[in-house]
């Protein structure tokens, strides 16, 4: 009954959305009071359905109906609660549901919250979310529906594939969908204020809170997925550059593209056609990865059901809802003239630099992700475009970034100067410098690209650095009166520095833990010692045992270094009796310097030891804090007064250029 | 700015359309080759450093093999590995191996060192001639080969315990009946 009630709020959801949509769109029209006033209310009642729907499904699977279809295929009685609540997205039909749960989320939040925009904008905002919705709970209800039942219901169901039965996973599709869902809200700005034909300061203030909502959770998802990959696929790598990650990734970087180029409307009333591109594109990046990872027109090694009507629907509504966006762009969009002009060395001209390496990057990545199909469609064979690919188009563009991303905060807007900033630019150079040098000469002298990606992570630190105390008058005032002008910085300029500092932080990880990986790949018998960068692994036993759901073989290392360092690392590798799958779960001890890892594998039968496989991961602690610190920034700037939602605008900037109404 | 260039993200999301409607269609997993149902091609290939053997086409006559295409540059590669022990160690099947494109002589032997060497014999193919020969689009690919040297089945991406299972095995045990 809980999941018919379900089905059928799913099934009101659709007609609201549509009512919202199609309702908003003449309201705001023929600027009609009463048919406008049903837009936000209209979204509150989408969202409470959606959220029903959902909460039926949940229900299905922690109580184990099997009798629905979705449940028998991807849930057991024997798994954790934890993983029936995340098995709920941790399918398509679930997934999908999920999707549409945080579009209306997005929605209601604009409802909710948005009583500062202008009132028309506001409805249009709703009125195009609605839109998106209405194709997304189509799509749902038509061809991926959760809620389908299944007779005779099966004693027990097939269970969730065990890789998936993970804490850092349960928690990843929901913020990855907060993330790039939320973008949605962007991209519904955008195209509302082509309707409109008016993009002012006002609206660029209105987008960048949400826009840094969707960026933060979208790197939290990012991460949190890459964190996973690192600790359970057993390899010690987390970035595979799969299709189903660069979909992920693209508009992450069409995101942080958006987050800076917001800053130059709404501070410099320009490069306003380029903010509206950039939501739009986030989004579209969006929509394109839900289509590559749902259709299956492209293979990566998460293996999704897919299914060719699927894809026909999600390609359909990428058409209809980008193609309508870039068309309405082509038309209105030469007509958003900003008002702020500005030199090539100024803030702006450094912000605009780095957004157009970031969508060039975005682009090779988007091209590389798609190459196969093309070849595949050309009749030219089979390929498949691998990580040295992105790496060697990757890396060279955001060296240029990193740079820049040091050099821009310093400069004025309009029309900056290097020369008055180049006595704190050289500190940071010869920092810079000495830093990289000494990474050469101590650490490796062979590997000279790692020691330059060392010295870029400093550069970008110590610039942030050097740019906060700047603004805070180190050294040229009293100390007292610095540290009061600290706790005085707006938020959002902490989010900056955050979130800058954090990705040097990051870079620094990410360049150690590439360059330096210590592996050591053996048999290893009981009571065998194997060193692995100056620590000393013992393997003492190796156990089985039984969990809930699986069978695993546990093995016990002590590691040692000198007299003053010991412990006990326990990895296991788990066989899944309703799948018959298995999974290594590594064991991992986090230094400041680095992790110690370490996997044990199956037995050897000549030898009797068993296969292990120890790692020393330099800095890659640092990558995880440094992408932490990241979305710490982030979090910090969005609980600034001026981005709160509601809080009155406080600019002085008359908007421009604005029609009578 | 110039008005066109306002139209140019309209365009190239009509030419990604066209090339996504066409793609859909397609399985990018499975795959016609040329060559399924024809004479393994002739070719011979130098063993790999440290191994005195090479691979040539009369090695794999009058047996059901694998041929399976692999490098220690390929991550999927390592995905499948353990997999192909599994074979040997239970006798299921002789595996050829032809380690594509190693970027120096000794990373794939040192790989194999690593990871344990689950073929029977191995040709070294640094210039993809054997690739080429065999219509290779990507590693891992396995071919599976029958008794009068014919090519069968081609596998593309890495074998795993469900996909042998559930395709691979059975399309063994007819082969061995062929």
């Amino acid at each position: 009954m809980i999941v018919e009630i379900g089905h059928f709020a799913l099934i009101l959801a659709l007609f609201v959305a549509a009512l919202q949509g199609t309702l908003s769109m003449i309201g705001t029209h023929r600027r009609d009071a009463s048919l406008m006033a049903i837009a936000a209310p209209a979204a509150l009642v989408q969202l409470a359905l959606v959220m029903l729907s959902f909460a039926a499904l949940t229900w299905a699977f922690v109580t184990s109906d099997f009798s629905v279809l979705n449940v028998a295929q991807n849930s057991h009685t024997a798994k954790p609660m934890l993983y029936k609540i995340s098995g709920v997205w941790g399918n398509h039909e679930g997934s999908m549901l999920l999707w549409a749960l945080v579009l209306a989320l997005y929605g209601g939040a604009i409802a909710a919250f948005g009583n500062n925009l202008r009132p028309s904008l506001k409805v249009r905002v709703l009125g195009v979310q609605a839109l998106i919705a209405t194709g997304i709970l189509a799509f749902v209800l038509l061809t991926s529906n959760p809620f389908l039942r299944l007779s005779p219901a099966p004693v027990n169901g097939n269970g969730l594939n065990p890789l998936l039965q993970d804490p850092g996973l349960a928690f990843h599709p929901p913020l990855l969908y907060l993330g790039y869902v939320g973008l949605s809200i962007t991209f519904s700005f955008a195209v509302a204020a082509l309707i409109e034909g008016r993009v002012d300061t006002a609206w660029a203030r209105w987008v960048r809170p949400w826009t840094l909502a969707a960026w933060g959770f979208l790197t939290a998802g990012i991460v949190l997925g890459s964190w996973w990959a690192y600790y359970e696929l057993g390899w010690g790598g987390w970035w595979f550059w799969d299709p189903v990650e660069n979909a992920s990734f693209m508009p992450w970087l069409a995101a942080t593209a958006l987050l800076h180029s917001a800053i130059v409307s709404e501070k410099r009333d320009t490069l306003k056609s380029w903010t509206i591109f950039l939501a739009i594109i986030a989004f579209a990046l969006s929509l394109l990865g839900t289509f590559l990872v749902r259709s299956g027109v492209i293979t990566s090694v998460h293996a999704f059901a897919s299914d060719p009507t699927r894809g026909v629907f999600i390609l359909l509504l990428l058409v209809v809802t980008i193609g309508g966006a870039f068309a309405l762009f082509a038309w209105r969009g030469p007509s958003l003239k900003g008002s702020g002009l500005f030199q090539p060395i100024s803030r702006e001209g450094g912000l605009l630099l780095n957004n157009f390496l970031l969508m060039v990057a975005a682009a090779s990545i988007l091209l590389g992700t798609l190459y196969p199909l093309f070849i595949d469609v050309l009749e030219l064979g089979k390929v498949s475009v691998g990580a040295p690919y992105f790496e060697s188009v990757f890396i060279p563009m955001m060296i240029p970034m990193i740079l820049v991303m040091g050099i821009a905060p310093f400069l004025k807007w309009k029309r900056g100067n290097i020369s008055s900033a180049s006595g704190q630019l050289k500190i940071a150079a010869m920092i810079t410098v000495i830093g990289g040098g000494l990474s050469w000469l101590i650490i490796d002298r062979a590997n000279a690209l790692a020691a330059f990606g060392i010295a870029l992570a400093i550069w970008l630190f110590v610039a942030t650095l050097i740019e906060l105390a700047g603004r805070v008058k180190l050294f040229r005032v009293p100390f007292s009166d610095s540290i009061k002008r600290l706790l005085r910085q707006p938020r959002a300029s902490w989010g900056m520095t955050l979130a800058h500092a954090g990705l040097a932080i990051a870079i620094a990880g990410m360049t150690a833990s590439s360059a330096w990986r210590v592996e050591k790949i053996q048999v290893m018998k009981f009571g065998d010692s194997v060193d692995v960068a100056g620590y000393t692994y013992t393997l003492n036993s190796v156990n089985e045992f039984l969990g809930p759901n699986y069978k695993a073989t546990r093995g016990r290392f002590s590691v040692t270094r000198g007299d003053s360092f010991s412990l006990v690392l326990q990895p296991e590798k788990r066989v899944y009796s309703t799948r018959g799958m298995s999974t290594t779960e590594a064991a991992i001890h986090p230094t400041f310097l680095g992790d110690l890892y370490a996997v044990v594998g199956d037995r050897d039968k000549k030898s009797g030891g068993y296969i292990t496989r120890l790692y020393f991961n330099p800095l890659v602690p640092w990558m995880w804090a440094g992408s932490l610190i990241m979305v710490l920034g982030a979090g910090i700037s969005l609980s600034d007064r001026r981005h709160r939602i509601g809080a009155p605008a406080k600019s002085k900037i008359v908007p421009r250029g604005a029609p009578a109404e | 700015m110039n008005r066109l260039m306002y139209y140019v993200p309209l365009v190239l999301l009509g030419i990604l359309a066209v090339y996504f409607s066409a793609g859909l269609g397609r399985n990018p997993a499975t795959l016609e080759s040329v060559l399924i149902n024809q004479q393994v091609p002739e070719f011979s290939l130098p063993p790999i450093e440290g191994s005195s053997k090479g691979i040539a086409k009369v090695d794999l006559k009058d047996q059901v093999v694998l041929v399976n295409i692999f490098g220690s540059w390929c991550k999927a590669c390592w995905i499948e590995h353990p997999f192909l022990i599994d074979l040997k160690e239970k006798g299921v099947v002789p595996v050829y191996g032809i380690n594509w494109r190693e970027s120096n002589r000794q990373a794939g032997p040192r790989w194999l060192k690593k990871f344990g060497d689950p073929y029977t014999l191995i040709g070294d193919d640094p210039k993809s001639k054997g690739a080429i020969a065999f219509g290779v689009s990507g590693a891992p690919e396995t071919f599976f080969v029958n008794k009068h040297g014919i090519i069968r089945y081609k596998h593309m991406g890495p074998i795993t315990e469900q996909n042998w299972n559930d395709t691979l095995k059975p399309i063994l045990e007819a082969l061995r009946k062929e």
